[in-house]
This record gives structure tokens, C-alpha cells and sequence, in this order.
């Protein structure tokens, strides 16, 4: 994947690679919804198929079905412009997650950390493109949250990256998983661990943190008039989402395939769909703050926690006499 | 922050309690006698209609789903037509409350689904049961003071004979 | 004005008013039972208890019946007061104790007084556990059905049926609580009124037979201000809907006209309405020469056809059909080629009445005018059959003396009791003059029996008694001498007199008499009301439009090409055999609600709509244009005569039909076309009123099974319809509250259900409508205004060997064509009979209910005779053959006819 001899295996490992994130976030909605339901005390879907397992299908192909419909009001093509976004922005991000020392798109970009943030500052533009342009005030305010809450998140969730990659040294995602191999960054940087999870929360915006499309107050928020498979690529997108804050927080705070006795795609597994599976008990569990409670606690209190993470893990470094 | 916490625990250890839904139609709910599904209209233990064409339930509607026409047997009121719209009807259950004579009751049956929205007016005959259903003891004719066929002036509970204006006793 | 104080808060009532009726009209709700605003106060149900305290430092009070408590100025009552409170709540659970347990089947539910007052006290849950009273029922005819169980013993039924209208075989019997009020026997109530006990009394005991048949309760029905279309008086009827259907008729409030009352006629009459000889679809004469249903569209392309073909185009317009739609006709027609459509005889007295009414000579009364007048004189006319509501106010008006003698002795007017007792027998004179005895005789001062030329030279000589400068009438025999000089000096003496006669007196002669007393007594400075009845609900109005016309048959002499006939049955009206020949030879095209002989010789007939399937304007015999509203939006082809005449006329290229889309535009033209009819558009709101920015709901707001009604025929609730020509949307959404008198759907306020509701309605108690009363009167005196005596006095009666001068004895049930065919009339209509005195049946040999033969438009009818002792001699009397009137009258021939099937 490094030289261009191997484009067909390159394009073989991308190809797959997409098709398994596909099929795992299609699976992730019947996931969540089964697990919904044992949370709650009853079964959830289990109607179609084993299980219910094919309610995805069925899913998926009532959304293709569905009406693709632009509203008269809004500006076309920014408005089918936006799911795109939201596909994109999150699957180029999970190319550069490492799964295991050989699996991995591409896993061992220098900059790999970087493109991960960049792309999910990228992915902003989905949210405020889709609620400006489909010309309606709830999908406006919708809008309107998502960069606010979007942006500011992503300075904590930046910031909160700099103590692992100052232990580690590097950007590159495989160095810092295999930097961890005798400790888990959680345990050093368990402050940044928390407030990146938190910042990871509010970037897919999902419950508790779903402001954007609160529907107690803005309908469906950003995403009011969307519908069929656009309405889909929303859908998909967010649970990409969940995936790549999953794996991040298990490449950069839990060692990443490190473990004992399994194989590494197995621990990375394993603890990729802990996270995933705590992201659907938040869902279960908590209620939605209110919108200026949400920015006051990250502006007042996880600004100040990180820097005060930075400098401490910094000073550290310093004081200590260390491997580094 | 930590009571955040502690519900998330709680709701994690729902995990591993029982559903309380029931997999419905393998498993058929129990439903109370005083379920409110679709209506009926019920008799008197004499085998009679119940319903008295008083349009009560008609107007406790909320829906309006109700619609009857009075007509008059020897003194006895029973409706000509008694039309429930059950694709309006909202199983509120306050025309059973409304109704006098415990003619119109609601029953536990709720399969009620159908493909053609026509089918969901049930006339009289489809409303009708042969029982009296909930009060299988109530009469009504029994405490008004009408006189029907089988049963004068006088006679109803709690009546004495009918006064005769000629007598000149107190 | 007296200021008091009802719990501490100031309120004001008239001088004469008691505190039951100040409560009211101040907006307090105090239940009542036995007072009646026209029947006044008696104080039997103790329901209105109050406290009245001395002064301000009397604070026991002592307790009062609000009813017959006169309201004195800074008096202190309480309404609130603990005690008083209890003791009202505690005489509604006495009279509770023995109602049986019928709500649910008994047609006042709902609509009850009783209910209402049980609520308004609190008195929720019966204690009393022992057995109660019963009583067995009466079949009281085709009207009226009794439930006696349900008495609560307020008296009202007795003292409205006995004491107000005049009614014999209702009473009350037995003794304390054995009351029964009832007849001696079962039998149909005879009183022409008894419609009225179903709102006089305060709960179930009498109700409306016609009503239960088809029964909803009113919270169920579409209400809609109407015009009673069964006489000339124009009597406020709210007409109730429900699924296409007219289910009732109930009174409307209208202080200045009928009042709290209608006659039996009015209220039960409406049976044609749903009748199944109704005409549904537009019909055509195809050329096999049957009638068969044809399309809306073709029904216009070939009116519009048979209009642009040209020749004599006549157009025959109705007195029971609306101002717009004679005016539609008269547009299209031409005004020369359009004829009312009365009989000869019946267009020359219009006339004659439009012509006396419209001078501003006279003072045309309303029947309220006519409550108050203070000695009457019915010259010729028998009210109480030719115009029912208008005798129940002469009724009232003889009871002023009764009141003049209680105001004497300081006894208030509503004191209903005390009058009586005071007054005794005392009326105030009342003169009636007819052929045959009439329903006013008893409380005549004199009823005198004449015939009719008889009673025109009668008088003409109390107006020459009256002003010498009136035509002396030349060989009067001493004794009617005596009585004219009698009555004139009762008029004389008066102060408010009033002279009643109508179209029903038969003579031109009469009406110039009655004409003539009026001018008298207008010369001698009296404030004289001239009352002239006319038999149709638009009899007047399509006089005044036609102003002298002479009627169709005339008209029909001649050849025309087309004639149009509107809402008339011509065969009651002129010679059969002439119309015959004259229908035969022409195009006729009718348009009618109902099939009649008429209608059976069209060539084209179009379905119009009758008085609840659409608005309109019609003038009373009072000169007051009124609007009804309509009540049925069913989607048939019924539509308003004048929709129909518009649409071939604009077809056909009449461009003065074209611009007829509402009915405000149609009474906009007649008012610009007819300057007589200038005040037609201010009789009532105009389409586009709105209140609050809605229309006025005409469906109460717990109007039920919106969406089952339809249900049986499509799941898809049917959009509403929309009332093109009224300001009423024709849903429960709307405005319901404050709205303009002329447009009150139905009578109805919070915690008031039953029809005494109306007191929420009223400026004051007993008095107009809040607004007004409704309708606009076009005829109104003016002072310079005058008309010469008329002089052409008829030569004395005298009566001729072997014929018999035949009049028409009008009657209550049966003589009007429309209510005539509605079941509950029939049932009351006797059958056709003719009446002689004693002496002249013994002349022909004949004895009662002998068969006679009788030639009358060249038919012989066969009649039961019967024998009416006060009849002149000379004179027959010929009763239940309104369908006959136009060859009235004459002098006819009598035999006797051998038994056999009539």
C-alpha cells in the first residue's frame, strides 16, 4: 500500500475495508436497537429475520423505496451536497485507524492523528450545510448548534491528544499504539481519555449530546427535511461515527490490539465494541442537557481540565526521567 | 456527575432483567374485563336491546364517531340505525360511562385491523351481542317510569299504582 | 329606573318589574319554575327564594319568592345567602322526589328547564329511597304526547292553555300530590295553540309527538332563524335540521311579532318539507307525454330555449314563494308580463290592502301593537282559524281592562294571581262582527252575526258614527244603528283602538269598512291600528311588488307562447276547466317543491327549493320583510326558484339576470328596481357579516356524529357544505355568542339548555331582542298622508229563495296548501262540510250530517251538513274547501244528495 506496485491490493484493502465499515454500521442500527431494548426491558426488533438481524435490510430497502425528495424551498445542490459530507468526512478519518499491526487502510500515516482531526472538523460542514440549505428554521437552529457545538468540542477534543501524543512522541497512530504496549494511555492520561470520549460524544452528536436534532424542540433538527436514502447517508454517516470515535479511543487510550491470548484483531474488536456498546447505554441512560448548559461545561470546565492535563503531563515529562 | 453515573449503571443492569413486553400474537397479553376495545351494544336479561336511543354516547364522543337515529316501539325507544365510524374511534371509553342503560360497552377484543377503512363501520347488527355483557342484572326499563309492553305504569321498581284522580282518598 | 342590591352588587330594573325578572335581565341566575315572562307570577314552586334584608344592619334577612317580590329602590337582596341557598336546593329535591327515572327516553332531556334548575341548585343525588308516584297517560292527539309522571306541578300548562289561550279541555285534577293535568278523557287536545305546552312547561310532560317520530336531541340539530310560511303573520320559527331532514319547528323570540307563541299550524305544519311527493329532480314532458327526470343542464338549455324562442312570455308569480324569487321572475318576464299569482277575487282584495296598507294612512300594527290595544273591533274576519296568532294577541289585549282595574288597586301586572282576583271577568270591549261564530266570542264584549254585506254597511256606519264627514250608510234598521253607535263610542273612548279584518272577510266591501273606521277615528285624533290579515306568507309582499296587476287569469285569457308558473298551484286558484284549456294550449314550465295538480301539466318542472332548503325575504301581513335562513344543505338539484330563473335567463341572454349570485345581490336589485323595497337590505346582516372575523355557527357546539353520519355511505368524511347566501357557517366552527337578532341559530346559553334561554337573549325580560327585534317594516305611517273615505256601500242582504249565498269558513288545520300536506295536519283536518242555520236546513228538508250537493266551479260537491244555529239566514257556510276559495263568492244551489261514496 506504500508503493505503487500494489494498486490492486491497495484498491482490494479499500474496497473491503469500506464494504466491512458498511456492513458493520448497517448492523451497529440493529445493534443499538436490540440493545435499546434490553436496556428498557423488551426484546427490540426481532421480527425480520434471525433474531430480527435483517431489520437492516428491511431498513435499507425501505429507505431506498422511500421518496427522494428536495423541497421546493431549498437550495438543491448544497442540499444533496450535505450527506455527502457526512460519508466522506468520516470514512476518509477511519482509513487511517490501524486495526491490527496489517490491517488498516492507512494505518501508518505519519500524520495520522492530525488527518483524523481534520477530517471530523471537516465533517462539521455536513451538519451546517444540510440545516442552511434546506431553508427552514428548525433545520436552520439545527444547523446553527451543530457548528457551534462541533467547533467548540473539537478544541477540548484536540487538546485533549496532546498529552498522548507528547508521551508517545508521534502522530503516527501505529507509533502510539505500540508505545503503549506496557501501559494504556488511559491510565496516565485518564483526564484526556474522559474528555476526548465526551468530545468524541458531541462530534457524532449522539445522545446525550444529539443538540443538533433535539426533536423536543427542533423536529429532526438539521436533518427536518430529509428523507429517503439522503436521510440514510445522515444515518450511515453517524454510525460510522460511532465506529471511528470507538476505535480511536481504543487506538490512542487502550493500547489497540495489545493483549494477551486473543489475536490483535480480536482485542481491537473487543475494545472498540466496548465503546460502541457505551455510546448505546448513554443513549439509554441519560437525558439531553439543555444547550447552554452543554457549552458552559465545555468552555468552563473541560477547556480548563485540559490545559491543566497538558501542562501537568508536560511538567512530568520534564521532572521525570522517563524512557522518552 | 455521579448520579449520571449511577443511572447509567442501573440501566446497564437492566441487561439482565426480564422483558416485561410480551411477544403478542405468540403470546396472547391478558386483558381485564374492563379493557376498552371495540364496542358493543349489549341486552337486557330479557333478550331486548339495551340501548334506549338517547344519544348520550353520541354526544360524549370526542370523535364524533357515533351516530344514531331514535325510533319508538310502544313506548319502548330503540335506534333505527347505531353507526360506530371505528376508523375515528379513539377506545376512550367515554361513551360507555356516558350511557345510561349499560347498552353500549366496551370488551377486551382489540384485533380489529383491516385493509379497507369501509369495513371499519359497524352498524347496528355488527355491534349487537346476544348477552348483556358487564351488569348482567341491569334493566333499565325496569326503573324508568315508561310504561312498555309487559310492564304498566306502576310497575317498575320502587312505583306505587298509578293514581286514580277520581278517588277523593288522600 | 329602581337601584337594589343583589349581594352587595348594585343593580337597576324597571319601576314595575318583579325581583325574579330584575335577576334575569341583570344576567343572575335564578332558577324558577312556574313564572313565565307572559303568563307572569304566582309564586307556586317556591323555586326563586331570596333573601331580603331591611336595611344595611339587617343582617338575618328574612326570605322572599323572588317572583312576587316587587323591586323597591335601595332594597337588599341576596341571592347567595346560605340559607336561601339550601332552602332552593331543598324544594328542587322535594320536586325531584317523584320524577321517574326517564331522562334518557324522554324528548325534553337536554332541553329541560328542569334539569337546567336541578344543576343550577346543586341538587346532584337523590336521598329519597321510597316508592313514587305514577300516573297513567293520555293519547292527546297528532301533536302532543303526555308523560304525566314527570309533573313537577308548576301550573304553567293550565294557566298558559286556559288562562292565556282561551283552551277548554285542558285542567287540572285531583288534589294535592295527586294533581294530574290532563283532559276530562283521552282526546286530542282542541286548542289551537297546544304546541306551545311542549315549551311552556318545564320539563317532559308534554311533548312534540311530530318531533319524537324523528327524534335528535337539540344539541344534534342544525338550527336556523325562519319565517313561519303558514299564515300572512310571519311568525319567528326556528327550523331544526338534522341529516337532510327538518325535524321540528320551534319558536324564535321576536318581541315585537309572535312573541313566546306559535300556533299549531306553524309548529307541526312542516311535514312537506321531507314529504315524498316532494319534486327532486328537474322533469321534462318527453314525447311518449311523460314526465321523466332529466339533468340540471338540460333542464336550463331548454327553459333557456323555450325563453329565446320568443312570443308572449308570461311569468305567474306565488305569494308563498320569496320576495327574490318573484322579483327573479318579474325580471324575466318584464314587469308587464308578470302576474301574482292569486285568484281573481283574492288579487282585488290585495290590492285593495296594499293599496290602504302602503298609503301611510293608517297604522299598521304588530301583533305586539296588537296585545296593547285597549278596545277591537274584527270586522268580517274569523282570526282565530284565518290568522291563529294574531286572535291569542287579541286575547291579550282584552286583558287590559284586568289590569287597568289590579293598577287601581296597586296590584303590579305580573302579579298574575292577584289580577285575576281583582279584576274578575272584566275585558276590554271587544267587538266581533262575522258570519259564523268564532273562537273570540267568548271574550267578545259582542259577537254579532251577519252576512257579509251585512256586516260592510255595519261597518260603515260606526265611521260615519264616528266622522260625519263619512258616507252615511242609507236605510240601516234601528238596532244595527244602535250597535255601530255603541261600538263607535267604544272605539271613541279609547285610546289605543284597533279595527281588525283580512282577505278571509271575503268582501272588498268589508275591508273599504274597516278602511273607513280607521280614517274616522285618524280624523277624530285617535292613535287608530288597522290590522288586514292576508292568507300567505308573502301575500303582501307580492301585492306591493305588483302594485295592481290584475291577477293571472286574466292574464291566462289570452294566448301566450310560455308562462312560467313559480311556487303556485294555479288550480286552486282560478275556474279548473279555463286552466285546463288555457295550460293545455301553451309551454308551461313550473317550478315548485312539492307535485301538485299544476305541476302535473308542465311541460318542464324544476325543483325549487322550499323555506328550509334555501333564504329569502317574506312581508308579513304586518308590512315587516324578514329573512329566513336555511336549514338543509343536502347536494340534490333543489335549488332556489330564482337560481333557477337566473340560470336560463342568463342562458337565454337575459343580461339582467347574469349578475344574481347571492341572494344579497338579488335583494340589492329588488331594492334599487322597486323603491318601495328600499329597506329590504338592512332586514338582515349581509353575507359577509362576521363576528370576531367568523361566521356564525349554525350547528350547536356539541353537535354529534360528524363523522359516522355519512359513514354508511363513504368512510371519507364529505367536505361541509358552505352557505353561499348567509353569514351561518353550516358547522359547529364558528362564532356563537353575541350575534345579531335576526341570526340566532338557536336559543342557548351556559347552564340555560332549555328554550327559557332566551331570556339571555332579551333587552329586557319579555321585551326585544337584544339589537332589536328582527325585521325591517316597509310600512309606516306618515302624517300628511291620507286617502279618501271609500263610498261604494253594498246594498243590505237579502236573502233569495232556493240559493244560498256561499262564504268560506276558514279553518285552522287544512286550509293552507303547504302545511296541509304534513301527516300530523291532515289528522286534524276535518273533512269538507257545509253549515246552515237551523231554519234554512229545515227549508231543503235536510238535517245534520245529511249529504247536500252543491254546484261550485262547475263540479258538484257533495257535503255533510251541519247546522250552525247563529249562521244568517241566506247564507251557507263552506268549511275545509280553501282549494275552492276562488269561486267564492257566489250563490249556490243546494240539494239533497242520496247516500253513496262521496
Amino acid at each position: 500500500m506504500n508503493h505503487p506496485g500494489s494498486i490492486i491490493p491497495g484498491l482490494l484493502n479499500i474496497v473491503l475495508g469500506l464494504a466491512f465499515l458498511m456492513a458493520a454500521a448497517a448492523l451497529l442500527t440493529w445493534v443499538e436497537r436490540r440493545l435499546l431494548g434490553f436496556f428498557q426491558d423488551r426484546p427490540g426488533p426481532n421480527r425480520a429475520g434471525p433474531f430480527g438481524s435483517l431489520q437492516v435490510v428491511a431498513d435499507g430497502i425501505k429507505l431506498l423505496f422511500k421518496q427522494d425528495w428536495i423541497p421546493p424551498f431549498a437550495d438543491p445542490a448544497v442540499f444533496v451536497l450535505a450527506p455527502a459530507i457526512a460519508m466522506v468526512t468520516v470514512m476518509l478519518a477511519i482509513a487511517v485507524i490501524p486495526a491490527t499491526p496489517v490491517i488498516g487502510i492507512i494505518g501508518n500515516l505519519n500524520v495520522g492523528l492530525l488527518f483524523f482531526l481534520a477530517m471530523s472538523g471537516l465533517g462539521v460542514y455536513s451538519v451546517v450545510l444540510a440545516g442552511w440549505s434546506s431553508n427552514n428554521k428548525f433545520s436552520l437552529l439545527g444547523g446553527m448548534r451543530a457548528a457551534a457545538q462541533m467547533v467548540s468540542y473539537e478544541v477540548f477534543m484536540g487538546l485533549s491528544l496532546v498529552g498522548v501524543v507528547m508521551l508517545s512522541g508521534s502522530f503516527n497512530l501505529t507509533d502510539i499504539i505500540h508505545s503503549q504496549r506496557h501501559l494504556w494511555y488511559v491510565v496516565p492520561q485518564f483526564i484526556g481519555f474522559v474528555i476526548f470520549f465526551m468530545g468524541g460524544i458531541a462530534e457524532t452528536h449522539r445522545l446525550p449530546f444529539d443538540l443538533p436534532e433535539g426533536e423536543s424542540e427542533l423536529g429532526a433538527g438539521f436533518h427536518t427535511e430529509y428523507s429517503g436514502m439522503k436521510f440514510g447517508m445522515f444515518f450511515v454517516g453517524e454510525y460510522i461515527g460511532i465506529i471511528l470515535v470507538s476505535a480511536m479511543t481504543t487506538v490512542l487510550f487502550l493500547g489497540g490490539w495489545y493483549g494477551p491470548f486473543l489475536p490483535p484483531f480480536m482485542w481491537f474488536g473487543i475494545k472498540t465494541g466496548f465503546f460502541v456498546a457505551f455510546f448505546i447505554l448513554l443513549r439509554a441512560a441519560l437525558p439531553r442537557p439543555r444547550y447552554d448548559q452543554f457549552m458552559s461545561f465545555g468552555w468552563k470546565l473541560l477547556l480548563p481540565l485540559t490545559l491543566l492535563n497538558i501542562l501537568v503531563t508536560g511538567a512530568l515529562i520534564l521532572g521525570l526521567p522517563g524512557p522518552s | 456527575m455521579l448520579s449520571s453515573m449511577r443511572t447509567l449503571w442501573y440501566t446497564f443492569l437492566h441487561l439482565f432483567q426480564r422483558n416485561v413486553t410480551v411477544s403478542y400474537p405468540e403470546q396472547m397479553p391478558y386483558l381485564a374485563p374492563r379493557y376498552r376495545g371495540r364496542i358493543v351494544l349489549t341486552r337486557d336479561p330479557d333478550g331486548e336491546e339495551r340501548c334506549v336511543s338517547c344519544y348520550l354516547c353520541a354526544v360524549a364522543c370526542p370523535v364524533d364517531c357515533i351516530s344514531l337515529q331514535k325510533t319508538e316501539d310502544e313506548g319502548r325507544w330503540y335506534p333505527e340505525f347505531f353507526r360506530i365510524n371505528f376508523s375515528r374511534c379513539i377506545f376512550c371509553g367515554f361513551c360507555e360511562e356516558a350511557c345510561p342503560t349499560y347498552a353500549i360497552q366496551l370488551t377486551p377484543d382489540f384485533e380489529m385491523s383491516e385493509y379497507n377503512r369501509q369495513n371499519l363501520v359497524y352498524e347496528k347488527q355488527d355491534l349487537l351481542i346476544s348477552g348483556p355483557g358487564k351488569y348482567p342484572d341491569y334493566n333499565f326499563y325496569r326503573v324508568s317510569g315508561l310504561a312498555i309492553p309487559g310492564k304498566d305504569k306502576g310497575e317498575a321498581e320502587n312505583e306505587r299504582q298509578p293514581i286514580d284522580i277520581r278517588s277523593l282518598m288522600p | 329606573m329602581t337601584n337594589f342590591l343583589v349581594d352587595g352588587k348594585p343593580c337597576s330594573a324597571k319601576p314595575d318589574e318583579n325581583l325574579l325578572q330584575a335577576c334575569l335581565a341583570a344576567g343572575l341566575d335564578l332558577p324558577y319554575f312556574c313564572w313565565h315572562p307572559s303568563l307572569g307570577s304566582v309564586g307556586a314552586c317556591r323555586q326563586c327564594a331570596v333573601k331580603q334584608y331591611a336595611n344595611e344592619d339587617d343582617k338575618t334577612g328574612h326570605m322572599v319568592m323572588a317572583c312576587m317580590t316587587p323591586v323597591t329602590e335601595g332594597a337588599r337582596y341576596a341571592l347567595a345567602d346560605p340559607q336561601a341557598v339550601e332552602f332552593r336546593a331543598s324544594v328542587i329535591e322535594w320536586l325531584m322526589i317523584n320524577h321517574p327515572h326517564d331522562c334518557p327516553v324522554c324528548e325534553e332531556g337536554g332541553e329541560c328547564h328542569l334539569q337546567d334548575m336541578t344543576m343550577m341548585t346543586g341538587h346532584a343525588y337523590r336521598i329519597y329511597r321510597f316508592t313514587k308516584r305514577t300516573h297513567r297517560n293520555q293519547n292527546l292527539g297528532p301533536f302532543i304526547k303526555h308523560e304525566m309522571n314527570r309533573c313537577i306541578a308548576c301550573y304553567r300548562c293550565t294557566r298558559f292553555y286556559r288562562d292565556y289561550a282561551g283552551g277548554r279541555d285542558l285542567d287540572v285534577f285531583a288534589a294535592h300530590d295527586h294533581v294530574y293535568f290532563g283532559r276530562h278523557e283521552d282526546g286530542t287536545l282542541e286548542n289551537e295553540f297546544s304546541g306551545n305546552l311542549v315549551e311552556i312547561c318545564p320539563t317532559g310532560v308534554f311533548t312534540d309527538k311530530t318531533f319524537s317520530a324523528r327524534y335528535a336531541r337539540k344539541w344534534d340539530m342544525r338550527g336556523a332563524p325562519s319565517v313561519c310560511t303558514g299564515c300572512g303573520l310571519g311568525c319567528n320559527i326556528t327550523v331544526n335540521e338534522r341529516a337532510g331532514e327538518v325535524r321540528r319547528i320551534v319558536n324564535r323570540y321576536n318581541g315585537s311579532v309572535n312573541g313566546y307563541f306559535l300556533c299549531d299550524r306553524g309548529r307541526f305544519g312542516y311535514g312537506f318539507v321531507n314529504a315524498p311527493e316532494r319534486i327532486r329532480t328537474p322533469l321534462m314532458r318527453g314525447t311518449d307525454g311523460k314526465q321523466t327526470a332529466v339533468s340540471r343542464g338540460d333542464a336550463v338549455a331548454h327553459f333557456a330555449a323555450l325563453l329565446s324562442a320568443g312570443g308572449r312570455i308570461i311569468g305567474i308569480g306565488s305569494p308563498r314563494a320569496s320576495l327574490e324569487s318573484n322579483f327573479a321572475l318579474r325580471t324575466l318576464v318584464g314587469a308587464a308580463n308578470f302576474y301574482p299569482g292569486f285568484s281573481t277575487h283574492e288579487g282585488r282584495l290585495l290590492s285593495l290592502i296594499a293599496d290602504i296598507l302602503s298609503s301611510g294612512a293608517v297604522h299598521v300594527p304588530s301583533l305586539r301593537d296588537v296585545e296593547q290595544a285597549d278596545t277591537a273591533l274584527v270586522l268580517g274576519s274569523d282570526l282565530p282559524n284565518a290568522a291563529p296568532r294574531a286572535a291569542l294577541a287579541l286575547r291579550q289585549a282584552v286583558r287590559g281592562a284586568a289590569l287597568a282595574l289590579a293598577a287601581k288597586a296597586n296590584i303590579p301586572h305580573w302579579q298574575d294571581g292577584g289580577v285575576r282576583t281583582v279584576a274578575g271577568e272584566a275585558l276590554s270591549p271587544l267587538f266581533v262582527a262575522t258570519p259564523a261564530a268564532t273562537r273570540l266570542d267568548d271574550i267578545a264584549h259582542t259577537a254579532l252575526r251577519a252576512a257579509p254585506a251585512d256586516i260592510a254597511r255595519l261597518g260603515f256606519a260606526v265611521a260615519a258614527c264616528i266622522d260625519s264627514t263619512a258616507p252615511e250608510v242609507a236605510g240601516l234598521p234601528a238596532d244595527v244603528a244602535a250597535q255601530a253607535s255603541m261600538i263607535a263610542d267604544a272605539l271613541l273612548a279609547a285610546e289605543r283602538p284597533l279595527i281588525a279584518s283580512g282577505v278571509e272577510a271575503g268582501e272588498e266591501s268589508i275591508i273599504q269598512a274597516a278602511a273607513n273606521i280607521a280614517f274616522a277615528l285618524r280624523a277624530r285624533g285617535k292613535p287608530v291600528a288597522l290590522m288586514l290579515n292576508v292568507p300567505e306568507c308573502n301575500s303582501l309582499g307580492l301585492a306591493l311588488m305588483t302594485n295592481g296587476q290584475a291577477a293571472f287569469p286574466a292574464a291566462l285569457a289570452e294566448p301566450a307562447s310560455l308562462v312560467i308558473v313559480l311556487e303556485n298551484d294555479l288550480y286552486r286558484r282560478a275556474d279548473n276547466t279555463l286552466l285546463d284549456a288555457a295550460l293545455a294550449a301553451t309551454h308551461l314550465v313550473v317550478l315548485d317543491h312539492s307535485e301538485s295538480p299544476t305541476t302535473r301539466c308542465a311541460g318542464l318542472v324544476l325543483p325549487a327549493a322550499s323555506f328550509a332548503e334555501t333564504g329569502g325575504t317574506l312581508v308579513s301581513s304586518e308590512g315587516r320583510a324578514q329573512r329566513f335562513y336555511q336549514p338543509i344543505f343536502t347536494e340534490t338539484d333543489v335549488s332556489a326558484a330564482w337560481r333557477w330563473l337566473g340560470a336560463a335567463g342568463s342562458t337565454a341572454g337575459n343580461h339582467d339576470c347574469a349578475g344574481w349570485a347571492t341572494e344579497d345581490d338579488i335583494v340589492a336589485a329588488l331594492a334599487h328596481a322597486l323603491p318601495r323595497f328600499s329597506a329590504l337590505p338592512s332586514a338582515a346582516p349581509p353575507e359577509n357579516f362576521r363576528n370576531a372575523g367568523c361566521k356564525i355557527s349554525s350547528e350547536p357546539h356539541r353537535f354529534s356524529g360528524r363523522t359516522a353520519m355519512h359513514a354508511d355511505r363513504n368512510v371519507r368524511e364529505p367536505k361541509p357544505p358552505v352557505s353561499a347566501d348567509s353569514p351561518f357557517s353550516t358547522t359547529m366552527e364558528g362564532y356563537y355568542g353575541k350575534i345579531p337578532p335576526a341570526l340566532i341559530p338557536f336559543f342557548w346559553a351556559p347552564g340555560w339548555n332549555s328554550v327559557q334561554s332566551v331570556n339571555k337573549f332579551q333587552s329586557e325580560i319579555g321585551g326585544a331582542l337584544e339589537g332589536g327585534d328582527p325585521g325591517v317594516r316597509l310600512l309606516e305611517t306618515r302624517t300628511e298622508a291620507a286617502l279618501p273615505y271609500y263610498a261604494a256601500i253594498p246594498k243590505a242582504f237579502a236573502s233569495r229563495h232556493g240559493i244560498w249565498q256561499a262564504v268560506m269558513l276558514p279553518r285552522v288545520f287544512g286550509d293552507d296548501e303547504q302545511s296541509a300536506r304534513a301527516a300530523p295536519i291532515r289528522d286534524r283536518t276535518a273533512a269538507p262540510a257545509l253549515a246552515l242555520n237551523a231554519e234554512d236546513a229545515a227549508l231543503i228538508g235536510a238535517a245534520a250530517g245529511q249529504w247536500l250537493a252543491c254546484a261550485l266551479d262547475g263540479e258538484t260537491l257533495r257535503l255533510a251538513l251541519e247546522i250552525h244555529p247563529e249562521l244568517p239566514r241566506g247564507v251557507a257556510g263552506l268549511t275545509g274547501l280553501a282549494a275552492k276559495a276562488f269561486a267564492l263568492p257566489s250563490w249556490v244551489r243546494l240539494t239533497l244528495a242520496g247516500p253513496g261514496a262521496s
